[in-house]
Formats: structure tokens, sequence, C-alpha cells
């Protein structure tokens, strides 16, 4: 096996920052946060996507990877730093790693009226965040409207959004991932062109 | 002129001394060793562990200790230790039938294989206090059995099942840990055993009771108690095959019930089981009558008394969140007494308000009518 | 014996190196963070967490120091308060504990703080956005006592079936002429759940809307989380010809002369002599300025 990239390199506190950062861009639907701690991870999966699932996911949470993930040193990677079972069905992922082209969100677990908790949270690598096409975010964590930029989804993608976000308080959540950077966009929040 | 109440932080230090003294108590008395807790107060020992969920005597010995012997402090303390202990894995299950019994005991047939085995029992003691043992003073060692190879002890339930008499124990487990994830409801069998393994001995003798005096009976025959020696094995992962890891004393309680049958199964007793660590009759045979009652839906009984409500038994079963949730009352709850004093003196003066019009409409009228 | 229980003792070498980092293993952190990142996303919805035994009692605001275990960090300053006071045994306990085991700085000044853990209150400083506020909660459900069983108030919130919770308040009306409770009052937030905002005075209600603040609940004994994002409509439940109202008081806190914080009554002599001083010591302390 060839040698693996570090994984985080003080992890109580790396991952703590690290939370903290993904915590405030729950809260705050659509602010890009720097995830610093992030480390550079395998090839071919930014430091942002590594952060977030080092810090969050573990033995207990299958992690399913799209098509321009399912690699192997990826693989060997995640297997190797978060111990997260890799699944082949969607429906059993906790998390998923995934770029924006295959993004449909049929399958994905949405979580159940009695437990809507029980849902996917979906790691999206995009081109950038601040850039690229803007649009109006409103819901919880967002003070009246918001106006964000995000290099990579297309019209498909954010009419997916807007069925998924119909089906509250069942449905995914999306963590927005380029470079260092993240932002986030919870179930709970309607987008509008 | 009024000072708020401060010192909260030197308050809590002195009161940490003084229950450290407390506890030592008298000086001149020789202070318990573990040791001593461990062999001469064996069955507190025993339950701080069951109910503890951690089987580690000299841990358990320590709490007590700890404690002052206030065993539900015990408990708390042992499982807020285990909490933080590392996971290696699950052992596989402990097989009774292979224990090395101390005690066996069978209610249902006069005599059974392997033999009544009373061994170490308060039943037959006439409960006279034995002033000899205020007193030092060796005890002569008990007489033992000729030391023979040990036979395997086939379980009563066992034989009656081969004759399809008693229905088989359920099987599987779906993995669900109480300590690891919140309790949901329905919860399945397993999940219930654990809960009632770890619950209080008190609240379970209880809702036994209960059951036995009508609250949802369900004719209970104890098919055997037997109380002994188990090996515990585990499967490390990475040699692939089972090492046995100890011993450990349990307790194990196979209650037959009530017969059950439907058109496709003829009848059948049915059974309720109990297990606890060490030596703990008691515990176990209240888990038994629990747990059977618990199975009214299963069985297609109606569920009308208190043992036969899930939710009822499994929420309130445990005296650490118990013991914590009646003793916060001693917090201060000033805040919101205050907000029901302000709402109460203004419901009063509304009600004081309408009485005195009321009055003043009444002594008008009477002076009308004059 | 008792040296492998040395060995075995976390209290070998100093409790705070004995234990991980905010005392917690990484492990059940990351399942509390789990859950809170889906409390978040599902305001107001109680999220069941794997709750850990913890070395305090339950019922004494386990729940809120999971949740402060699993966000706290190094760079943060904690402040923690019961009844609003800063120096309540209880509050003095629990902030102990994270001096002694997250190696985290402290505070009794509400500004200062980026984590603020509570029992009972809400500050009378209005939260700045950052500032992350843990609610201590006994009974996380709110319609519990109107519903006893866990499977039926979890279908209640499925189906925003809310009508038990109405039908009683409107009972206190028929009864005592208005809403009589005075804590713990209902919420909605953002018009989906209904939400026990723990047993904070219904004066502390108004300042959980639109809070700029993030509000996590942590329920220990009954394994919840939930939370209020930001800028989050948290309505007090009432009627239109019942408007919902707060606790008032003739009287001004004998200490700093506040007219606008909760005034705790305390009794001064056997004849029964009051006096009114404010809940908030921190406030307090600053109005006397």
């Amino acid at each position: 096996m060839r040698d693996l990239a570090p994984g985080l390199a003080d992890p109580p506190h790396d991952a703590q920052r690290l939370f903290r950062a993904v915590l405030d861009a729950i809260s705050h639907p659509g602010r890009v946060v720097e995830l610093i701690d992030a480390p550079a991870g395998p090839s071919g999966v930014g430091p942002a996507a590594t952060g977030c699932l080092l810090t969050l996911a573990d033995r207990d949470t299958p992690l399913w990877l799209g098509p321009a993930y399912d690699h192997e040193a990826v693989r060997d990677y995640l297997r190797f730093h978060t111990g997260a079972p890799l699944v082949a069905d969607r429906a059993q992922a906790t998390f998923a790693l995934l770029s924006p082209e295959v993004a449909e969100f049929d399958g994905f677990a949405i979580g159940t009226d009695s437990y809507p908790d029980r849902s996917a949270t979906l790691v999206i690598e995009v081109a950038a965040l601040g850039s690229g096409a803007t649009r109006r975010w409103r819901g919880p964590g967002i003070d009246g409207a918001s106006r964000v930029a995000i290099d990579g989804p297309d019209d498909r993608f954010w009419q997916a959004w807007n069925e998924n976000h119909a089906l509250f308080p069942c449905g995914v959540d999306i963590l927005f991932v380029a470079g260092r950077q993240l932002a986030a966009l919870p179930r709970s929040i309607a987008v509008e062109a | 002129m009024y000072v708020a109440v401060k010192g909260g932080e030197t308050a809590i230090n002195h009161s940490l001394e003084l229950l450290a003294d407390k506890r030592r108590g008298e000086r001149s008395v020789a202070e318990l060793s573990l040791e001593q807790i461990d062999q001469q107060l064996s069955l507190a020992v025993d339950r701080v562990m069951t109910e503890g969920s951690c089987y580690d005597r000299s841990l358990a010995a320590l709490a007590i200790k700890q404690a002052r012997g206030d065993l539900i402090e015990a408990i708390f303390l042992l499982r807020a230790y285990r909490t933080t202990l590392p996971r290696f894995g699950d052992s596989l299950p402990i097989d009774t039938t292979e224990m090395l019994a101390e005690r066996r005991i069978s209610a249902t047939f006069k005599d059974v294989p392997g033999g009544q085995v009373l061994g170490p029992t308060f039943d037959y003691t006439h409960r006279l206090l034995d002033f000899s043992l205020a007193a030092a003073g060796e005890r002569p060692l008990a007489p033992t059995a000729p030391t023979e190879e040990p036979l395997p002890l086939p379980r009563v339930g066992d034989i009656l099942q081969r004759d399809g008499l008693l229905e088989p124990p359920s099987q599987g487990d779906d993995g669900h840990d109480l300590t690891r994830q919140p309790l949901m409801f329905p919860a399945s069998r397993p999940l219930r055993l654990q809960n009632l393994a770890r619950g209080d001995e008190g609240f379970l003798l209880a809702l036994g009771y209960s059951t036995q005096r009508g609250y949802g009976n369900n004719h209970p025959f104890v098919g055997e108690i037997r109380y002994g020696h188990v090996p515990v094995s585990f499967v490390p992962e990475e040699l692939g095959f089972a090492i046995e890891l100890g011993e450990i004393e349990v307790t194990e309680c196979d209650m037959v019930n009530q017969f059950a049958g439907s058109h496709d199964v003829p009848p059948q007793f049915t059974r309720g089981y109990g297990l606890a660590f060490g030596h703990a009759e008691r515990k176990a045979m209240a888990m038994a009558l629990v747990d059977r009652a618990l199975r009214a839906d299963e069985l297609s009984e109606t569920a009308t008394s208190p043992a036969q409500d899930e939710e009822f038994v499994l929420a309130h079963s445990d005296n650490v969140e118990a013991s914590g949730f009646v003793q916060h009352l001693k917090l201060p709850h000033y805040v919101d007494f205050q907000s029901e004093l302000v709402t109460v003196r203004a419901l009063r003066e509304e009600v004081e308000r309408r009485n005195r019009e009321a009055a003043a409409a009444a002594a008008a009228l009477d002076k009308a009518a004059e | 014996m008792s040296e492998s229980i040395a060995d075995a003792s976390p209290a070998s070498g100093g409790p705070d190196q004995a234990y991980n980092y905010a005392y917690l293993d990484e492990q059940t952190k990351r399942m509390i963070r789990r859950a809170i990142l889906k409390a978040v996303a599902v305001p107001g919805y109680q999220v069941p967490f794997g709750g850990r035994e913890m070395p305090l009692p339950y019922g004494w605001g386990t729940g809120g120091i999971q949740v402060t275990a699993a966000i706290i960090g190094r760079e943060d300053t904690l402040k923690v308060i019961d009844q609003g006071a800063d120096d309540t045994t209880n509050a003095v306990s629990i902030r102990r504990f994270f001096a002694k085991v997250a190696d985290v700085a402290t505070t009794t000044s509400t500004e200062d703080a980026s984590i603020i853990q509570t029992r009972h209150r809400v500050p009378e400083t209005r939260l700045r956005e950052g500032q992350i506020i843990v609610f201590q909660v006994p009974i996380p459900e709110p319609l519990r006592m109107l519903e006893p069983r866990e499977t039926e108030t979890r279908t209640l919130h499925a189906l925003s079936e809310y009508g038990v919770m109405q039908v009683s308040l409107y009972e206190s009306i028929a009864r005592h002429g208005r809403i009589a409770k005075t804590y713990n009052y209902p919420v909605l937030v953002n018009g989906r759940y209904i939400m026990s905002p723990s047993p904070i005075p219904k004066f502390d209600n108004p300042k959980l809307d639109r809070s700029p603040a993030l509000q996590l609940y942590g329920a220990g004994r009954e394994k919840r989380i939930y939370a209020v994002p930001p800028h989050t409509p948290v309505k007090s439940l009432d009627f239109d010809d019942h408007p919902f109202e707060i606790e008032r008081w003739d009287e001004c806190c004998a200490l700093c002369g506040s007219r606008e914080s909760f005034l705790d009554e305390v009794i001064v002599d056997d004849s029964g002599k009051r006096m009114f001083v404010c809940s908030d010591t921190d406030w307090c302390e600053r109005h006397q300025r």
C-alpha cells in the first residue's frame, strides 16, 4: 500500500476548530468560512472536503463517494483516517462526497417525518465560493435574505434543491467546499434566482 | 445593606473536604480496605457491577468505599468511569450451560439432571441476628463436596423446550447498545433486557411484585435459577478465532410462564429471562417477571398494568437518571418560582377586585331595594 | 489489587491529563457534533443523541455540559450561569469542570464570553453574533406534561398536530382569565416546531426571537439536542385576544436601580420584608458602576 497523506495534525484541537467553522457556516447559511486547519488530503480532494470529513465521519457513518472521487487513493485515505464504511448504495450514506454534476438528491436518505435527522449530509466540491452565479437565500440563520455566489451548480441543480427544500423537515443538507473554503446549505433554506 | 450571596467556590471546597472527612469517619477505627469490601460485602459489589454495567470487583469496591456505602451513588461512580473506557469490541455471548454452578434450583420439578444444589443462600437462614458476628473471631471453613470433575448442567428450560412444551428463547441482537445510543420506542427485547439488567433492583422488584398481585399476572414458575462461574470469550479481529478472556460470576433466572398458543402453534409455556452479575437472585427474578410482563404485545395479551407498559418501565428503571432528576430539585429554582409568584399575585388581585366589585354592586342593589 | 486500580484510575497523574481534552472522547464528540449540525438544520426539532454518563448527576446540566464539551476549544471564553448568577454553586461547579478539563478562559462578563452555558435564564445583555448560548434542558419535550408517551409526542410533532397545546393554553384562560404559564413557556420555531425554551421565565422568551446568537439546547437524561439558528423567528404561543405578556414588577432593583431586568425577590427579615434585586448578576454589577 502506498504512503497515505497525513490526517489531522492535532486531532482534538484541529477537529474542534474545524467543527466550529462548519457550525458557523451552517448557522449562517451562505457564509463562506475558511478551514485553516484542514489537511491537504489525498490528490483530487480539496482540503475543506477532507477537513470536514475527517472532523465528522467515523465508523458509525457510512460514506458514499461520487464517481469523481471513487478512486483507490481517496478510498484508502478516507477509510484509514475516518474508519467510515464506504458504501455503494447512496441510501445508506450518512455522508457523501460528490461534485455538483452528479448531484441529484434522489436516493440519499432524507429522514422521516418522525426522525428528519436521519438524513444524509452531502459534501459537494465546487469550482469556487463567493464567485459565479449569485442567488438569493432565505431562511433560518439568515437575517432577511442574502446573496450567495457559487461557481459550479447549474439550474438543474437548483431546481433539485427546491424540491429538497419543499420536503422540510425532511431533506438532505449540503456543505459546499472549494479549496479551503466551505459554505453550508441546510434543508431549511429557500433559494431563488 | 443587602449583599448577594457569594463564595460558591469556597463553599464547595469546604463541602468536599467535609465529605472526605465523614467518609473516613472516626480515625481510631481501622480504615476499610477494598479487599474487605470485595470479600465481605460481596453482594453489594455484585449489585454495583450489575447496575453499573461493568464487571470489575475492585472498581466496584472502590466506588462503594468512595460513596460511603450508598450503592446508587457507587453505581453512578462506576458508570461515569466506564463511559470513558475505550472499547475493543464485543465478547461472544456467554453460555450458561458451561457454568460451574455453586447453586442451582428448579421449582418446576422435584428433581432435575444435575440435582438441586442449594449452595450459599439466605433462603433457609432464620432471620435471627447473629451476635457472634459482633465479636471478632475466625470462622471455620465450610465443608465442600468431594471434588470431581464438574458435570455440565443441562438447563431445565432446554429439556422442556425439546418436548415443545416451552417456547425457544428469542435469537439475535440488533446491535443496539443503550450506553451508546438513545433509548427508542418500541424497543427490541435485547434492548429491553439491557435496560432491565441496568435497572434499579428496587424498582424492578416492586414491578415484578405487582404482576404477582394481579397487575399483569403471568403465572410464573421458577424454571431454574443458577449461580456460578462462566467463561467469557472474545474474537480479536487480527486472530479470527475465540480466546477466553476470563471468567465472570452470574446469576441466571429462567422463568416459565403462562402458556400461549394459536391456530398454528400448539399451546406452550412462555419465558421471562433475568441475568445479573455476581449472586443476585432477587434482581434476576424481578427482571424475569418484568421481562415477561413487557412481552404482552408480542404474545397478544392486553397490556393494562404498569409492568406491561414498555415506555413507563424502560424510561423510569434507571436509578442514576432517577436519582439525578429527583435530587436536582435541590438546585435553586428561584427564578421560576419568582415567575410563578408574580402571576399568582396578579391572579389573586384580579379575584379580589372582582369580589370587591360584586360586593359593591350587591350593596347598591340592597340600597335601591330599601 | 489496589495497585491495579491505581494504574487504571483516571486520577493518576492528575485529572486534566488522564482524560481527553474537554473530557469526552473524540468519537463521542463527533457523534454530538453531528447531532448539533442536524439540530441547526431543522430548527426546534429534538435530535436524539447517544448521551453519555457524565461525572455530574443527571438533571444538573449533563446535556448542556455535553454540548459545551463538544464545541469548546482553547480559544473560547466560557461563562456559566444558573438563575442568572455566575456564583450559584452549580454554575461554579460546571465552570470549574471546564476550566479543569478544557483549559479554557472563564468570565462572568456576558459581552466577553464566546460560549454561555445557562440554566433557567437568558442574560439581560443582548447577545451578539458569534456567541453561542447553551441551555441546560430537563424535559426537552414541550408536550410531555400533556402527553407522557414519547411515541405519541413524536407523532404529534411529525404531523404538526399541536391542538393539544392550544387546548391546554385555552383551558388556562378559561380557568384564570389569562394564560397562567409562567416559565418553560412554549414557543413555535420558524413556524414549524413547538419547542421548550427550557425553564427560563417567560420574561426571557422575547430574547430568543431572531437572536443574533446561536442557541443550542442539551438534554442529557432525555438524550436530545435541539437548536435555534441566529435570526430565526421564535414565537411565544398565544391567542389574538390573549396576547403573550411578560412579567412586570412595580419595584426596581434595590442594588442598581434597573427597571428592565428580571428581579429576584429576597426576604430580608422575619416579618417578611422583601427587596428586589437583579437575577442577572453581571448586568447588575455593570449598572451599579
